[in-house]
């Protein structure tokens, strides 16, 4: 299905622009050539040749040296309402998506009370329609109010328009719960997204185990909590021959058993972070819950590289930010007392092209590829460029040096694991759904151009 | 040095410069009156969020035998157990523009934090599992007594190090001294990783006769419900030292308190090797040395400017 078939967004005046000149790479589709981009009436209505396109009324943007992309696609956001509206909301979550080059993102059912009922899905699907800036998609919970018990109802929840399931924030301890919801998906459908990790195993756990935690005194998360549980529903989902999707990765032997369900044949996606793919846990050395508190906690550089690998050769065939805004005073408190979550949406591009692109890690074409790898797993067509495509384009500069917070945040919440880096890359604008979702105050103006 | 935060901060120099301080307020200690005027007319908050004897004691002491103005808070019965939240606790006795706040709180990091948010010096007094600096300091002070110097010396630190702050700063402060360290106890209760700090690890007592020095940690009752090990018989039978594990050359040491007949024996308790009483008397007088250098040692003040032969001035001297 399209992004706007089964997500919603406000409606606003379909975009009518012109790119002049753009670096045009869309991996998916096989363009990587200088075009002008033609959007009308919400869809991308030719890639014409460099300087040639008639602007026939449209808003002609002077794109020499800059890059558009297709937009990007965020499986993994906590846009927290209900009930934390204080930390963010649909429309602060869904302008910062847009500030990050999104063109779509699935919001997480962890709020208060978790979204488990169809009465929660169609209020929130209101609230979007109202006031998102790109489209949304919303989860419902697995089992009843995240107790790892009961099952929702499911059937009533996809009728309702849950474009998928998750107990995000936590784990499904009991494997018999995971197995029943992996068998009723055979009559309701939707992916269902997991995060992974053995309670029993985790504990109190504030960092990753290892080096660093025994140095600092805090109490570890081991791997082992997160692979244990993957290779768990890695065999309860092929026995089933049930869909999961796996989120934010973290550990290096979680990765290797997600590469070895593959092969056998399980249909299972997964995501990976921006902060996962760039620290490690040296940075919990300074203690700061701001930018470092986490969970899945930041790992060990073998289980980056693992996870790097793993974006190569498409285990992880996207990257999910896991957003998680906090305010200052759930942050403001000893790391082993803060909230866990970092706020991704925003720098999740920037971060990766500073960190992986430019170094020379992964190419460009395959960040790009991966940043839209999200909506397949939920059965959304994935972002394009090609004619014809309902217009999801993000246009970026890739020179442009920016230091994050220094202009705010479109995001309620400030504690970005970015903070104050200096990121090289920079979304200038965002069409999302056909409509111009952002436009960076500064570009805009035309001072960036 | 503004703040004392951690051993892990601390360079060779700077420990020595805290114990050669101590040995003078030592010689302060024997007079008749132990009161030297350093600090009048400063305020020292003490600030303590977990239960504690000797280490809010003799910060306590050590502040008011260098004249400063004390008040002390403990959580129990104060605003925090109202809900407010560290940051404005500190703000609030930030008021009282303090020269000094020793914080001991139940988690890592919690005085790095509360660094940030004052103008005066932090001084970590425990946070969590992470660091007990001072309890560090005074070990190394009363060792370095005993022994001149901790070049070559070879310690053992025995028992639950998982959970213990006093393990993690000892065993960088006796690194960094040029001791040789082992942590030793029951696989689960030595964490992973451990040996990156520049240590041996031993999962028994075999070979613990190399000791110069035996190290025990308090073993935590709590422990046992957690099943990190089956029994305190069982822990006591594997890691107890006593009179027949320790021979006659080691010295022995535990931070306090003791649980009798569990880490340690009654009898090697109150053995000549035991240097415990030390540890509590050099309590005081390096505590006072942590709340000297922060305090007036960046002023440059010397102790010889405050009294003939280098000796802070007792109170009541005429300068």
């Amino acid at each position: 299905m399209s992004l706007t078939d089964a997500l919603d967004v406000r409606d606003g005046e379909a975009a009518h622009l012109v790119l002049r000149r753009a670096s045009v790479l869309d991996p998916g589709a096989g363009i990587d050539a200088v075009h002008d981009v033609v959007i009308r009436d919400g869809r991308v209505a030719t890639l014409a040749a460099p300087g040639e396109a008639d602007a026939d009324g449209a808003e002609v943007v002077e794109a020499e040296g800059l890059h558009a992309f297709p937009a990007f696609f965020d499986p993994h956001v906590h846009l927290r309402t209900p009930g934390h509206e204080h930390k963010e909301d649909v429309e602060t979550g869904t302008r910062a998506a847009a500030a990050g080059g999104y063109c779509g993102i699935l919001a997480m059912a962890n709020t208060e009370p978790p979204v488990s009922t169809a009465a929660d899905i169609t209020a929130l699907r209101e609230q979007a329609q109202a006031g998102a800036s790109v489209p949304v998609g919303f989860l419902a919970t697995v089992t009843k109010g995240m107790r790892g018990e009961e099952l929702t109802e499911m059937v009533e929840l996809r009728e309702a328009g849950a474009v998928g399931f998750s107990d995000d924030g936590l784990p499904i301890t009991d494997a018999g719960v995971m197995r029943r919801a992996l068998q009723y998906q055979h009559l309701c459908g939707g992916n269902i997204a997991l995060h992974e990790e053995d309670p029993a195993l985790s504990g109190d756990g504030a960092m990753h185990e290892g080096a660093v935690s025994a140095a600092l005194g805090l109490a570890g998360v081991p791997s082992v909590s997160e692979s244990t549980m993957v290779a768990r529903d890695c065999g309860l989902a092929g026995y089933e021959r049930a869909r999961i999707h796996v989120q934010h990765l973290s550990a290096a032997e979680s990765v290797e058993v997600v590469r070895a369900a593959k092969a056998a044949g399980v249909q299972i996606s997964a995501e990976a972070s921006p902060h996962h793919l760039c620290l490690t846990d040296e940075e919990v050395r300074s203690l700061d819950p701001h930018r470092f508190k986490m969970n899945p906690p930041l790992r060990e550089e073998r289980d980056r590289q693992a996870l790097i690998e793993g974006l190569r050769d498409g285990t992880v065939e996207c990257i999910a930010t896991d957003h998680a805004p906090h305010q200052p005073e759930e942050k403001d408190v000893p790391f082993e007392q803060a909230a866990m979550g970092v706020t991704g949406l925003e720098t999740a591009f920037a971060a990766l092209h500073t960190e992986l692109v430019l170094p020379g890690t992964i190419d460009l074409a395959l960040l790009v590829e991966r940043m839209g790898g999200g909506a397949e797993p939920f059965d959304l067509e994935r972002p394009s460029l090609a004619p014809d495509a309902e217009a999801n384009v993000v246009l970026c500069d890739l020179g442009a040096e920016w230091t994050v917070g220094e202009d705010g945040y479109e995001s309620r919440s400030a504690n970005s694991w970015c903070a104050g880096k200096t990121l090289t890359g920079r979304v200038l604008m965002t069409v999302a759904a056909g409509q111009v979702a952002y436009r960076l105050r500064s570009f805009s103006l035309g001072v960036a151009a | 040095m503004k703040h004392l935060l951690s051993i892990e901060q601390l360079s060779r120099t700077e420990i020595e410069a805290i114990l050669d301080r101590a040995e003078s307020f030592a010689e302060v200690g024997r007079r008749d009156i132990k009161k030297v005027p350093t600090l009048r007319g400063r305020t020292v908050v003490s600030l303590f969020y977990e239960s504690s004897t000797r280490t809010s004691s003799s910060f306590d002491l050590a502040a008011k035998r260098l004249s400063a103005d004390l008040v002390s808070v403990k959580a129990a019965g104060s605003s925090v157990e109202k809900g407010e939240s560290l940051k404005d606790t500190i703000t609030t006795l930030s008021a009282y523009d303090p020269a000094a706040i020793v914080i001991r709180h139940p988690y890592a990091g919690a005085a790095q934090m509360v660094a940030g948010w004052t103008e005066a010096a932090v001084v970590n007094a425990g946070d969590g599992k992470h660091e007990h600096p001072s309890q560090a300091l005074l070990d190394v002070y009363t060792l370095r007594r005993r022994l001149g110097s901790l070049e070559g010396v070879r310690i053992w630190i025995v028992g639950d190090v998982l959970h213990s702050r006093v393990a993690r700063s000892n065993l960088l402060a006796f690194e960094r001294m040029g001791a040789e360290v082992t942590v030793c106890g029951p696989p689960t209760l030595i964490p992973r990783g451990i040996e990156e700090l520049g240590c041996e690890v031993s999962y028994s007592l075999d070979g613990i006769e190399e000791a110069d020095v035996v190290y025990a940690l308090r073993m935590q009752k709590e422990r046992m419900s957690e099943s990190f090990v089956p029994s305190l018989r069982e822990y006591a039978a594997n890691f107890q030292i006593d009179s027949r594990r320790l021979n006659p050359r080691q010295l022995l040491m535990h931070p306090g308190p003791v649980n009798r007949g569990v880490e340690l024996s009654g009898e090697a308790i109150d053995s000549p090797q035991s240097l415990i009483a030390e540890q509590v008397a050099a309590g005081l007088v390096v505590r006072m040395a942590i709340l000297y250098e922060l305090l007036a040692g960046s002023e440059g003040q010397s102790p010889a400017a405050e009294g003939e032969g280098g000796k802070p001035t007792p109170i009541g001297t005429p300068a």
